[in-house]
């Protein structure tokens, strides 16, 4: 049974994260091997499982009831094909995140502060993903959330970082505590929390419609949706880059999971309008992600900002879904929600993709500050060819993934002018819109953090001098580029592979993607659409191969080196090249009066004066302005308010226990 | 016996959208020349251009990269693709189905990403500013693009060029969502194409420069690539505007060699129309202020996203 190979790999992953602190107390040296190895044994194990409960049918998908947890209730775990889908993308990502860290883990100054937490962190990831009921669902989300702010903790010696781990945790407890307020409203009869109890019961609407508020607070925010993702570009970045892809990568996808679990497994009747709700966060979260990470300059926050962008796509998708799912259109939700998982797990390989490189840059190079970086390319050919893979995949460009996951949502947005309710009619164009500019800005994005880190001439002398890393790093991101490769050029077997998830979610699912006529995917019929990667990707080769051969043979082979032309002024100062801020500016400088409030000032001192002239340029993150410092300001004046609770007398006190009393005595008569 | 037929027929539309494409450079060339009252390079002038730096050397700066030396290659074999996708002179071509109108968008968008990344290997300040200028207006042409898409798709029922061709000969009718999505098409189709008055594909060293700053390092075989490239692209969407909204002789599937003639004459005579409005349409307005393009994109992104909305409003716009 899969389930229960599951499950004990998953004890398995805390068994080590139990044994490595005696192993790091020790200074053993190759406590970093003995951990990743046994993760990546372990995950594996899970990564099978996962696999055996997706394609496997239902001969492999199977419930378990353990008595553990709660004496009354016993912990229920259960491999369904949306379990198992989202299984094979955490373990995936874990596989090759612990290949990575036995080469980078190599590096890390206090291991005993990392790999405890490691496999205690996947372990967690499973258990959210694994659990069937409420409890067990909610233990394994702190369990997750706590071992994952220890790991952002791990370099807590840096001001920046702690104050990452602050917001974090205040973050990841204010979204637990709104998952806990959801599954309380869910509660099947007799307060049964098993899922399959919830299934069962009825949902008053507003009851549904209020659990959709406190999903979208608790798992968006660990998702990192807008306005609630100040946390994940602080967190994600400061925790070393192996965790980094996980937390990016895996852990965002976990609360996707959780979102689906609830909205569209648990909930008896979703309303169209839940929707909207959903669809305008997504857009909004793809395209404000996307315009911060433009602007970046840190290599590691640039990707988290990007993450926000593509959980925003994830969820553009999800609202799709659920509108053609409250419809009773189920074709297209099959193809809506199969686009969004795809994309989840397109995300997971070449966002942990591109934090591999960016660790490897912060390795090899020692920054991470593009600005101080250039000319990688020469020093590390093989992290630059990997990394611009999955610049590529990421910036939604055929033959790779990430354009197939896109293009399959703006297929599903093309399907949706048959919705009966105006607001979405309006609505879903606009998020179209918002997805297509989403994703030109991501190309812009990326063209700039591959070129400014890894092209032109080096910025400083710590560029000048990088170091490609070991071989175990590299492995692990040929896995990844490999299998982004594949899933760009044959998707249909993946899309067949989510066929059982869809019709769990929507009681629909797409057509049964041909292996013939060139490895085609077809989302709704052969004559509205169709596309092969295989073929594209083969006509790319084939033309390149072609010219190159032409040109070769018949005309010209010569090279010969030169200093730059620079039209005829090459001047060789490297602080002559383009910047990452000066790439950025025509973007900000469009989108930035809108977006940030950006405004420039310059002063310029008068004739004569030897005085600096100044350029001012300030951003305003209006979400932390406008949703943040107030609810900051509010505590705070509370608490000052508060302050005198503290400095009492004794009667005074007692006075208050009694007043407490009675209070609660009187709202307990008027209740009952 | 068909699917050879098929292929050879695909094969004659690759060979002939790079035949072409010089050809339709030095007809804009020439037709410009004309208009300003000044005599004008041949029309084939293109090809000899294109063989001479074929066979010359190509200098590469001291620090170009792989990258450098293979992205024309990249370019020039992403464009090629994408021309090859859009149906010219026959619709329903074996291999039309393998990517569909936002695919043919987004290998372009391949293409620009190399092209880009390419400006910045040197690292030269003129490469730097040609990238970057480049990926702003990408970032406003291709949503409009994709928004022209969806318009020309709802009305269609299809984002496949060959049925949308189709769909055009059957249902000829004026629609407001389609002149919009025509007035937004001009507009895309003259940005990515460095046309006046985006760019100047005349002029080097002028600081507004974009496409010519990005590719100002390349030299022999290299700058050839790109250049012929670059002449696929205008090819390319000069038969997109003219496969969507004047679908008008080109061969069905199932039109024997006669309908392929036919199409084939009918198209030269589309792309010379086109090439010829677009050099009139440049030859009366001035290039404008580099800040000043994203108001004129983001006027494409406009009209698309109001033509897709009024579709979905009614289908009968």
């Amino acid at each position: 049974m899969p389930i229960a190979a599951a499950l004990l790999s998953v004890a398995g992953l805390a068994g080590v994260a139990v044994v490595a602190p005696i192993l790091t107390a020790r200074r053993l040296t190759s406590a970093t091997p003995v951990v990743y190895g046994a993760s990546l044994v372990f995950t594996s194990v899970l990564l099978v499982s996962g696999l055996l409960g997706l394609l496997g049918g239902s001969a492999f998908q199977g419930v378990l009831h353990l008595p553990v947890g709660l004496p009354w209730t016993g912990a229920h775990f259960a491999l369904d094909p949306l379990s198992a889908a989202f299984l094979v993308i955490v373990n995936f990502g874990a596989v090759v995140a612990s290949i990575y860290a036995i080469g980078y883990g190599a590096h890390e100054e206090e291991p005993g502060r990392v790999l405890p937490f490691y496999p205690a962190f996947l372990a967690g990831m499973n258990l959210v993903v694994l659990s069937a009921d409420a409890f067990g669902f909610l233990v394994a989300w702190e369990f997750m959330s706590l071992s994952s702010w220890a790991l952002v903790m791990a370099h807590h010696h840096e001001a920046e970082n702690r104050r990452a781990g602050f917001v974090y945790l205040l973050m990841a407890s204010f979204g637990t505590l709104m998952l806990l307020l959801a599954f309380g409203l869910l509660a099947g009869p007799d307060g049964d929390y098993a899922f399959s109890a919830i299934r069962t019961a009825e949902h008053v609407p507003w009851i549904a419609g209020l659990v959709l508020v406190l999903m979208l607070l608790g798992a968006g925010s660990k998702a990192g949706l807008v306005p609630l993702h100040v946390w994940l570009p602080l967190a994600h970045p400061a925790a070393p880059s192996h965790v980094s892809a996980l937390m990016s990568g895996v852990m965002t996808k976990v609360a996707i999971y959780g979102f689906i679990r609830v909205v569209f497994d648990l909930v008896s009747e979703p309303a169209w309008w839940w929707a909207v709700i959903v669809l305008i966060l997504g857009a909004g979260s793809a395209v404000l992600g996307v315009l911060h990470a433009v602007l970046q300059r840190d290599l590691k926050r640039l990707l988290a900002y990007s993450t926000v962008e593509n959980v925003g796509i994830v969820f553009i998708g999800l609202g799709l879904g659920l509108a053609f799912k409250t419809n009773d259109m189920a074709g297209a939700a099959a193809l809506a929600v199969t686009a969004s998982i795809f994309h989840a797990f397109n995300h997971s390989l070449f966002k942990s993709l591109l934090f591999f490189g960016a660790g490897n840059v912060l390795t090899g190079a020692g920054e991470r500050d593009i600005e101080k970086l250039g000319g990688l390319v020469h020093r590390m050919p093989e992290t630059a060819y990997l990394f611009l893979g999955g610049c590529l995949a990421i910036s939604a460009l055929p033959p790779l993934n990430g354009f197939v996951s896109e293009w399959l949502i703006l297929q599903a947005i093309l399907l949706s002018p048959d919705l009966p309710q105006w607001a979405l009619r309006f609505l879903v164009p606009a998020s179209g819109a918002m997805l297509a500019l989403a994703a030109a800005l991501a190309a812009a994005c990326f063209v700039r953090a591959f070129g400014i880190t890894f092209l032109s001439r080096p910025r400083s002398p710590t560029a000048e001098t990088a170091q490609e890393v070991g071989r175990w790093q590299i492995r692990a991101m040929y896995v990844l580029f490999g299998v982004c490769l594949v899933a760009g050029i044959f998707p249909g077997p993946f899309l067949d592979a989510l066929s059982p998830v869809s019709q769990l979610l929507v009681g629909g699912a797409m057509p049964k993607q041909p292996i013939v006529p060139h490895f085609s995917i077809i989302p709704i019929s052969e004559s509205r659409s169709s596309y092969s990667g295989f073929l594209v990707f083969f006509f790319i080769l084939m033309a390149s191969w072609a010219a190159i051969r032409v040109i070769h043979n018949f005309a010209s082979r010569a090279v010969r080196r030169a200093p730059p032309w620079d039209c005829g002024f090459p001047d060789a100062s490297p602080a002559t090249q383009y910047t990452a801020d000066s790439f950025a500016q025509p973007i900000r400088r469009v989108f930035g009066p809108l977006a940030f409030r950006a405004k420039i000032s310059q002063t310029l001192p008068p004739p004569g004066d030897m005085a600096p002239a100044r350029l001012n340029l300030t951003l305003r993150d209006l979400v932390w302005e406008f949703v943040y410092a107030p609810i900051e300001g509010a505590v705070l004046y509370a608490a000052e308010r508060l302050n005198i609770l503290q400095f009492l007398t004794i009667r005074s006190y007692l006075s208050l226990v009694f007043a407490a009393l009675v209070l609660l005595l009187v709202l307990v008569a008027t209740w009952a | 016996m068909g699917l050879i037929l098929d292929i050879l027929v695909q094969g004659v539309q690759m060979v002939l959208v790079l035949a072409l494409a010089p050809g339709l450079v030095g007809f804009t060339r020439k037709v410009k020349a004309r208009l300003l009252r000044r005599q004008g390079p041949p029309v084939l002038q293109p090809y000899r251009d294109l063989l001479r730096l074929v066979r010359k050397e190509a200098v590469l700066a001291d620090n170009a990269s792989w990258l450098f030396r293979n992205a024309p290659y990249l370019i020039f074999a992403t464009t090629w693709v994408a021309a090859a996708l859009v149906p010219t002179f026959a619709a329903g071509l074996h291999f039309s189905w393998a990517a569909d109108l936002i695919a043919i968008t987004a290998l372009l968008g391949s293409a620009r990403f190399f092209l880009a990344l390419a400006g910045m290997d040197i690292g030269t300040a003129f490469g730097g500013i040609g990238s970057s200028r480049e990926m702003l207006f990408a970032t406003l042409a291709e949503p409009a693009m994709i928004m022209i898409v969806f318009t020309v798709a709802l009305v269609a029922g299809s984002t496949q060029l060959s049925t949308v061709a189709a769909f055009m000969v059957d249902h000829s009718t004026l629609r407001v969502s389609l002149g919009l999505a025509l007035i937004g098409l001009i507009i895309v189709a003259l940005t990515e194409n460095a046309r006046v008055p985006v760019d100047n594909p005349a002029t080097h060293l002028e600081l507004t420069m974009v496409h010519e700053a990005m590719v100002l390092e390349y030299s022999g075989r290299h700058l050839a690539v790109i250049e012929l490239a670059a002449a696929l692209k205008l090819l390319l969407y000069i038969s997109l505007i003219a496969c969507i909204f004047a679908p008008w002789g080109m061969a069905r599937p199932d039109d024997g060699v006669a309908g392929m003639a036919i199409g084939v004459v009918t198209w030269v005579g589309k792309l010379a129309i086109g090439g010829f409005l677009m050099v009139v349409f440049e030859t009366a307005i001035a290039k404008m202020r580099v800040f000043r393009v994203p108001e004129f994109v983001g006027g494409a992104l406009m009209l698309g996203l109001l033509g897709t909305l009024l579709l979905f409003v009614s289908r009968s716009f």
